[in-house]
């Protein structure tokens, strides 16, 4: 048992709980979000630590025997994530610091800020179908919160459409919740996944299959599922835009890694070429689509979905070495995007416009924060040795062992339009020459470059450290992957199906 | 009743998803709000469907509930999912009022200023 589990949950929350009631001390406000930020990210560093060393983490809330209660569960993948929840929503607060409005902050933006961090710890650390639904709907509700915060009218109108496609995509996975229920008779992913693997009809459960794929697909924002991202990501403030860029749709990813990984495993293998096809079609979709934009968060948010397309072609590869390298492409771009829609951001804060036609200048200006959007944008486009070429050099090894030529080709030839629009930011915002006189406008300070620095950091480390951020990978989709295993860690060494037939006796 | 039930279900769905492609935003709530009843509906009727008067207590001498007992997990799954549907629905209703008083239409077409270049 690791009780241990609980406190990344207890303590987001209860800080959210303490900072909405002190509402009015700003300052004290501010330090305990940083506080409960700092506690979970030195949580999952020594999370990340231990599942390496000692396998699983597992604990059962309530002290239910394993198939009947709620299982809390840490393998590698969920470490990961919930280590980068933490780094993520620190450098939020950090850029939020230095450039919210003051009339969000007083509409409880770093409670919302707090319980987002809560909600996706949730989902990274749960066992249970079911719960995962539950802990789905926290972090979406925070997250309506946070994307209406300020009420323009470009955030009501994104914000509906975010929210009411999300709706419908919880709407599935209830759907699908239920009906795995009904032909499992149970919710615990450990037991579900053996019963679903020694299942007779296979198209029942291909069926309920294909409402989790669409579920955690809309929300992953594959294509044709994706149309809700670009129309809302770059409306609310720009700190919330870098925050759910990086991590909103990676939640979507790690539930389609999680379920299919694990609990749809039998289904993976008849799926994959449904998955591949659509992870193509996503590259190639979100890329062409930020080519015709002219706004730095508008081209960055269609970049999310395209890049989504790699994560989904780790999992439609549906191997080790493919769901690996999807892992570690995910660890990448979450870091990298971020760091991109921090320095876009920064520019467009001392600038005060995100038009590229009304930018300019700021490399001259701001060489600081050019040279970081530099090297943000090679990591990103795969540029080696800076972090992006190992994901992707991984998912195209892989595509090549299993000779998936069409879609190794895809992914190939959407880095250069990549490039193209990193490029063509480039030039717009930093290398042209400005329109109007720059002198006026403030300069940026260390409060506005420190979290972009910290993340263009960790990418140069995740470039340089790349072989054993690929073991951890490895490490992480082996345990993901490994259904039996998982049965053994979460119901004892007899699997769950042998725990209910005694309870039932 | 399986059999009504499930034919109620049906034509939440469909009513449902009929709403939700209508271009208005009060529809488009209704359509949401049919589509979460039909989901609940769904799950009551998973398990061993539906089960008539047979409530699941424990035995004591036995400390087990008999085999062709009412499975509670299901209702436990709808009291959740009814939970956060009227709490998500409730939002979704602000939202639209306050997208209602910005844009001056409740017509989804007038609402695409986010989509423009």
């Amino acid at each position: 048992m690791a009780q241990h589990l609980f406190l990344p949950l207890i303590v987001p929350l209860f800080s959210a709980g303490v900072a909405t009631l002190i509402s009015r001390r700003r300052v004290w406000v501010r330090v305990i979000a940083v506080a409960a930020t700092l506690f979970n990210l030195g949580y999952g560093v020594w999370l990340l630590v231990t599942v390496a060393a000692m396998g699983r983490q597992v604990a059962q809330a309530g002290g239910w025997t394993a198939p009947f209660g709620i299982t809390l569960l840490a393998d590698g993948l969920s470490a990961i994530m919930l280590l980068l929840t933490a780094l993520l929503t620190l450098v939020t607060i950090m850029f939020s610091l230095v450039t919210l409005d003051p009339r969000q902050e007083r509409f409880y933006y770093y409670p919302l800020l707090l319980l987002l961090l809560f909600g996706c710890s949730g989902a990274f650390l749960t066992g249970d179908l079911f719960n995962l639904y539950v802990w789905f709907e926290i972090l979406l509700v925070t997250s309506f919160g946070l994307i209406t915060l300020g009420g323009s009218r470009a955030q009501l109108e994104g914000g509906l459409k975010y929210v009411v496609l999300n709706l419908f995509a919880s709407l599935c996975f209830l759907v699908g919740a239920g009906l795995v229920y009904g032909v499992a008779g149970t919710l615990n992913m450990a037991h579900l996944a053996e019963r679903l693997n020694a299942i007779q009809e296979p198209t029942l459960v291909t069926a309920v299959a294909g409402f989790f794929l669409i579920a955690f697909g809309s929300k992953a924002a594959l294509a044709p599922l994706f149309f809700w991202l670009p129309t809302s990501y770059h409306t609310p403030s720009i700190a919330v835009t870098a925050l759910f860029g990086g991590l909103l749709s990676k939640v979507g990813v790690y539930a389609l890694y999680r379920v299919f990984g694990t609990v749809f495993q039998s289904e993976l293998g008849r799926l994959a070429p449904l998955i591949l096809a659509v992870a193509g079609v996503t590259m190639v979709v979100g890329v062409i689509g930020a080519m015709a934009q002219v706004n730095v968060r508008r081209i960055l948010a269609f970049h999310i979905v395209s890049q989504v397309g790699y994560m989904a072609m780790g999992l439609g590869l549906a191997s080790v070495a493919g769901l690996a390298a999807g892992i570690l492409f995910m660890v990448h771009n979450i870091v990298v995007k971020t760091a991109l829609f921090l320095i876009g951001g920064a520019a467009e804060h001392l600038t005060g416009t995100g038009e590229l036609k009304q930018m300019g200048g700021m490399a001259r200006r701001e060489p600081f924060l050019a040279a970081l959007w530099l090297l943000a944008s090679f990591a990103l486009v795969g540029v080696p040795p800076l972090s992006g070429f190992f994901g992707k050099l991984g998912l195209i090894q892989a595509g090549v062992t299993q000779e998936q030529w069409l879609i190794v080709g895809v992914a190939a030839g959407v880095s250069l339009f990549t490039l193209f629009s990193m490029l063509k930011i480039w030039n717009e915002v930093f290398w042209k020459k400005a329109y109007g006189d720059l002198n006026h406008l403030p300069r940026a300070g260390a409060g506005l470059l420190a979290p972009a620095v910290i993340l263009v950091a960790v990418s140069i480390a995740l470039g340089l450290g790349a072989a054993p951020a690929l073991d951890y990978s490895v490490l992480a989709a082996e345990q993901a992957l490994d259904s039996a295993g998982l049965a053994r860690d979460v119901c004892g060494a007899n699997g769950c199906e042998a725990v209910e037939l005694a309870v039932a006796r | 009743m399986n059999l009504i039930l499930s034919m109620v279900v049906g034509t939440l769905f469909a009513g449902g998803i009929y709403l939700v492609l209508r271009r208005s935003v009060v529809k488009l709530i209704l359509g949401l709000v049919l589509l979460s009843h039909g989901a609940h509906l769904l799950i009551f009727l998973m398990g061993d469907g539906l089960v008539k008067a047979r409530a699941p207590f424990v035995r004591a001498e036995t400390g087990v509930a008999p085999a062709d007992s009412a499975d509670p997990l299901i209702q436990a799954l709808i009291l959740t999912a009814i939970v956060i549907s009227l709490g998500l629905l409730t939002f979704v209703m602000a939202l639209a009022y306050r997208a209602d008083q910005a844009v001056g239409s409740d017509d989804l077409n007038d609402m695409t200023s986010t989509d423009q270049l």
